[in-house]
């Protein structure tokens, strides 16, 4: 388990070193792109790969803290930083009575319970006033954070939002690895029997929510900064189909799938930009092709690669060892 | 502005009729989910796509071999239901030794791809499809077009057909056993695996008719199906998926609640059905006609 | 094999006019580069896609015949898929890193918005054909953009204040309930209003709706000679079928769409469609001229016939084009634009225009009627022109907008 974990982080060190240097050569807006989906598949992630639940409308919570941050920004004059807080508040507020409906229900009805919630959420984005409905809202300033950091570079805010997503990432690493993340493992792999070891599984399940969703939301609040808007887009049932697909294609209840998944989808559809017409029918493919190959999905088949390999020098040791024995014996 | 008193009780009688006309498709569409859900365990999120196909399906066979309404009615069904055989069989059949929540997954895959398809072989703005029974008669309270009255009627005969196969043959009694118990049918010799196909294709065939009777009616475009389809699945959750009489009843009635929002207070009438689903949740998580587990 | 054509075409930077190697040094990176973004696979695909992407390489080729290919010009396209964020990415790379000089087209309003505030800030050109939202020219006004074709304010106008005079001034509004179908409805009722008509009730229907009969009984009970459809694609078609089935029009009302396109009356058939009023810019079938670019169009296109957002690309490009030639530099967006400004306008399709201060393009409007089907003579062939509104009355009077460019 330490040894797992210590693998895990030396794995974030070089992410994050990755990170340091990736805006001199890649465009930073679109590595702020990916980091905020990053994000947003990871929170994801803390749901299906460790509890086991299948949201379908996560798009809420992302969209929704988008247009908190971009209304309490550009509208009521914050700064950036109370914006994207006040966007992640709300998105955990929202994933608090959300969670409360559907945690009712298991399984696939879960996920349909919580599509229709997100459905109900952007018709309301659609009609309510401050969204600025079909526009979104527009031109969402850049303020200085804390009132000195200018961030109206695109290189320097990239390292604010790589910063962002490290804290992030590592609320969720914790949370998995800690006790209360070991409950919800046992949620996943055998519900009753948690039940009957004493275990108030609804209330975890409702606090894993609240995280996923507040998680979400801290990685929409900071892309409706990162794009100066916050659009309809973000709340539609796509994007949450989009979050799905992230992770599945990345890995699910892997620790570091969803930002493989995020990094790869994300340049598919800025590489799919000039591709026109097929963009539906490629993500599509992938979903089909993922679910029907490579369920396990790009990192979940890595790791596995890794573990058949040591399995197997493992063996080839034990082999030798016995043989040496055999040999000595003779 | 139509307000909450000012609303005369014939035009309410008017509305009411609506409502259930526009039940009709959700009772369709619901019930096919259904019978997919009762024996596969899947929740077919492809059937939206499926709707739209057979919509597309009968303008084809109007514009191209000149095959018109009621021919397509028979025909639609069974080339539907067949490509909806042919995916049970490629892909959704490699799935049910896994967690049903991967067959929600290739089907919703399979969805986008098959609306890229069409968006990319018709466009998006959609086609024409000429009405089979124009006109209508004047019920002095509303005008009903005789369009209407046939959905409601047929969608009824088949709803209720489907229901009497189910619960009332021997082919319905062999279903819903393997519903149960799967390998006991099985062993008593009844090809369970072929009835699984055939039943996921009956499911489709019902989707492909609800598109059929839509396609007068609606705006005929790649992603008809696309939003209906989230309405749908909360239809089937404020039902239950327990029984089949349950989701053609919640079907009909939802359409006639958000029949009477529509005039009441037509901004809510796109949420009140999620409201609903809310609400049932609470007070009765299996859904009305759901039994515990 | 058409799928890897096509990646290729995209992949490559597709070269029209290449410059037989003159002095054209002014151009920054030596190119003018022309960007169409548009929705190239969702809801406005027809509308805009390709099609706009085929008249934009048209205006370059004959402008390139016409100045024997002095300048070197390139065009380029994007999918935005309907998404402010895929549309701000890739506006912003074309900018920084791609070189390109101009953005043309760009359908949905949100998307639009966007590349309207990136494009200032980086002083480059944004010519608007298919967003419909008048704030482009109003509130959001810049120096660098230019609002070509049609929008909101000049459809509602057109269409309200014509029907008012032909008599019909009673009206019931079918409002798609969010921000833009209040604001087509609240600019038609203005008109209609001024123009000595009375609204008799309005309903708001959820968006996007697929039926629409129980707000169709509302309209009909109104007894309103007119309804008005504030609302736009699916939403109207749908409308406008069940209207139809329902026995509206027979029954004595009649429809005004407030912003229907060809492709919607094409998606409806004349059968369902016929005496349907409303208003456009641009019609294939008014001239010799428009008449040859629709069959160019349609020969490339399966056989689709350009919609005026097509046509005003073409337009946008061109004299896009001049200005950049007469300035012998495409470097600062602002000045090209304030050229463009200071000439009038005058291609084959348009005619003779000009732009004002706040980036409004003035043209005539037209007030059309959809033909019945016995007197459609071709595919295509759906419109009467009922009238022409005069350029100066077409849009919203300049001091109304509230653009900051426009001094009081």
């Amino acid at each position: 388990m330490a040894g797992r974990m210590n693998r895990d982080m030396q794995a974030f060190v070089a992410l994050m070193a990755l990170g340091l240097v990736a805006p001199l050569m890649i465009y930073p807006v679109f590595l702020m792109k990916v980091l905020c989906f990053a994000l947003f598949a990871c929170a994801f992630n803390l749901l299906i790969g460790y509890v086991g639940l299948l949201s379908f409308g996560h798009a809420m919570f992302f969209g929704f803290a988008a247009y908190i941050s971009g209304h309490t920004v550009k509208v009521l004059g914050w700064p950036t930083e109370f914006g994207i807080l006040a966007g992640t508040a709300v998105a955990a507020g929202l994933g608090l009575v959300a969670g409360a409906i559907a945690i009712r229900r298991q399984g696939i009805y879960f996920a349909m319970v919580t599509l229709a919630l997100a459905q109900m959420v952007f018709f309301f984005c659609l009609q309510a006033k401050f969204t600025g409905g079909e526009d979104g809202i527009q031109a969402i300033p850049r303020r200085p954070l804390f009132g000195v950091l200018g961030i109206t570079n695109d290189f320097v805010f990239y390292y604010v939002v790589l910063a962002i997503f490290a804290i992030g990432f590592l609320i969720i690493y914790r949370t998995i690895h800690s006790p209360f993340g070991q409950v919800l493992k046992a949620i996943r792999e055998n519900e009753a029997r948690a039940i009957s070891l004493g275990y108030a599984v609804d209330r975890f399940k409702l606090i894993a929510f609240v995280l996923s969703a507040a998680l979400a939301g801290l990685a929409g609040a900071t892309k409706a900064i990162v794009f100066q808007l916050a659009s309809l887009t973000d709340v539609t049932w796509q994007m949450s189909g989009e979050v799905v697909l992230m992770t599945l294609v990345g890995g699910m209840g892997t620790v570091f799938g969803p930002i493989v998944g995020a990094a790869v989808i994300i340049s598919m559809q800025n590489y799919l930009a000039g591709f026109g017409e097929w963009v539906l029918v490629i993500q599509g493919a992938i979903f089909v092709v993922t679910v029907l190959l490579f369920r396990r999905g790009i990192v979940g088949e890595i790791l596995a690669f890794i573990g058949r390999a040591r399995a197997s020098s493992a063996a080839e040791q034990q082999e030798v060892v016995a043989d040496r024995q055999v040999e000595a014996g003779g | 502005m139509f307000d909450l008193i000012g609303v005369p009780p014939q035009a309410l009688f008017g509305q009411l009729l609506l409502g259930l006309i526009n039940g009709a498709f959700y009772a369709l569409l619901s019930l096919g989910l259904a019978v997919i859900f009762g024996l596969m365990n899947v929740i077919n999120f492809t059937h939206g796509a499926q709707y739209m196909m057979g919509a597309f399906c009968s303008y084809m066979l109007l514009t191209y071999f000149g095959i018109p309404y009621w021919g397509a009615l028979v025909l639609v069904p069974i080339i539907v239901g067949a490509t909806g055989i042919i995916i049970e069989r490629l892909f959704i059949s490699r799935l049910y030794h896994l967690d049903h929540l991967y067959g929600l997954l290739l089907t919703f895959g399979l969805a986008l791809i098959i609306e890229g398809m069409f968006r990319k072989q018709f466009g998006s703005s959609g086609l024409p499809y000429t009405n089979p029974i124009p006109g209508g008669t004047n019920l002095g309270f509303m005008f009903l077009p005789y369009y209407r009255a046939w959905v409601v009627v047929s969608s009824l005969v088949v709803c209720l057909g489907t229901w009497f196969m189910i619960e009332k043959t021997q082919l319905g009694s062999y279903l819903r056993a393997a519903t149960e118990r799967p390998d006991l049918v099985q062993a008593f010799g009844i090809n369970v695996p072929r009835m699984i196909t055939l039943t996921y294709g009956f499911g489709v065939g019902l989707a492909a008719l609800a598109g059929v009777l839509a396609a007068p009616i609606y705006s005929v475009n790649p992603i008809m199906g696309a939003n209906l389809i989230i309405v749908v699945f909360a239809v089937v959750v404020i039902g239950g998926m327990g029984s089949i009489l349950g989701s053609i009843i919640t079907g009909f009635g939802l359409g006639v609640i958000e029949g009477l929002t529509k005039v009441f207070y037509p901004e809510a009438s796109n949420t009140v059905i999620f409201i609903i689903m809310a609400i049932v949740l609470m007070l009765r998580p299996q859904g009305l006609f759901g039994t515990p587990k | 094999m058409r799928f890897s054509a096509r990646a290729l075409l995209a992949a490559a930077v597709t070269a029209i006019c290449a410059g037989a190697g003159a002095a054209q040094a002014q151009y920054s990176d030596g190119v003018i580069k022309i960007g169409v973004m548009n929705d190239q696979s969702g809801l406005y695909a027809d509308l805009t896609g390709q099609g706009s992407v085929w008249a934009a390489k048209k205006a370059v080729e004959d402008f390139c015949k016409a100045t024997k290919c002095h300048d070197k010009i390139e065009v380029v396209f994007a999918d935005h898929q309907n998404k402010p964020d895929i549309g701000s990415n890739v506006v912003r790379q074309w900018y920084d890193v791609d070189k390109v000089d101009v953005v043309v087209d760009v359908p949905t309003s949100s998307v639009a918005l966007a590349v309207n505030n990136i494009t200032k800030e980086k002083n480059k050109v944004f010519l608007v054909s298919g967003a419909a939202t008048s704030d482009l020219s109003g509130k959001a006004c810049t120096p660098n953009t230019i609002h070509w074709t049609y929008d909101t304010w000049a459809l509602a106008n057109g269409t309200g204040n014509a029907i008012v005079k032909t008599g019909g001034n009673t009206w019931f509004f079918l409002t798609a309930d969010y921000a833009f179908g209040h604001a087509l409805e609240r600019d038609t009722e203005a008109v209609v209003l001024k123009s000595g008509g009375k609204v008799l009730g309005k309903v708001r229907h959820p968006f996007p709706g697929q039926d629409f009969s129980s707000f169709l009984l509302q309209a009909q009970a109104s007894k309103a000679k007119i309804i008005g459809l504030a609302n736009a694609g699916g939403d109207t078609i749908n409308s406008i079928k069940q209207a139809a089935e329902f026995g509206i029009v027979a029954g004595g009302q009649n429809l005004a769409g407030l912003l229907v396109f060809i492709t919607d009356v094409h998606a409806l058939g004349l059968k369902t469609a016929q005496g349907l009023i409303f208003t456009e810019s641009w019609y294939w079938d008014t001239n010799d001229a428009n008449r040859a670019f629709a069959k160019e169009f349609a020969a490339a296109n399966k056989g689709n016939h350009p919609t005026m957002i097509q046509a005003g690309v073409y337009s946008a490009v061109t004299h896009y084009l001049k200005a950049v030639h007469e300035l012998k530099s495409d470097a600062d967006g602002a000045a090209v634009v304030a050229k463009m400004k200071a000439t009038p306008t005058d291609d084959k399709l348009f005619g003779k225009g000009s732009i004002r201060p706040d980036g409004r393009k003035i043209h005539d409007m037209l007030l059309l009627e959809v033909k019945k089907p016995e007197e459609s003579k071709a595919p295509w062939d759906y419109y009467k022109v009922r009238a022409t509104i005069p350029a100066a009355e077409a849009f919203r009077p300049i001091d109304q907008g509230g653009c900051p460019l426009v001094k009081k």
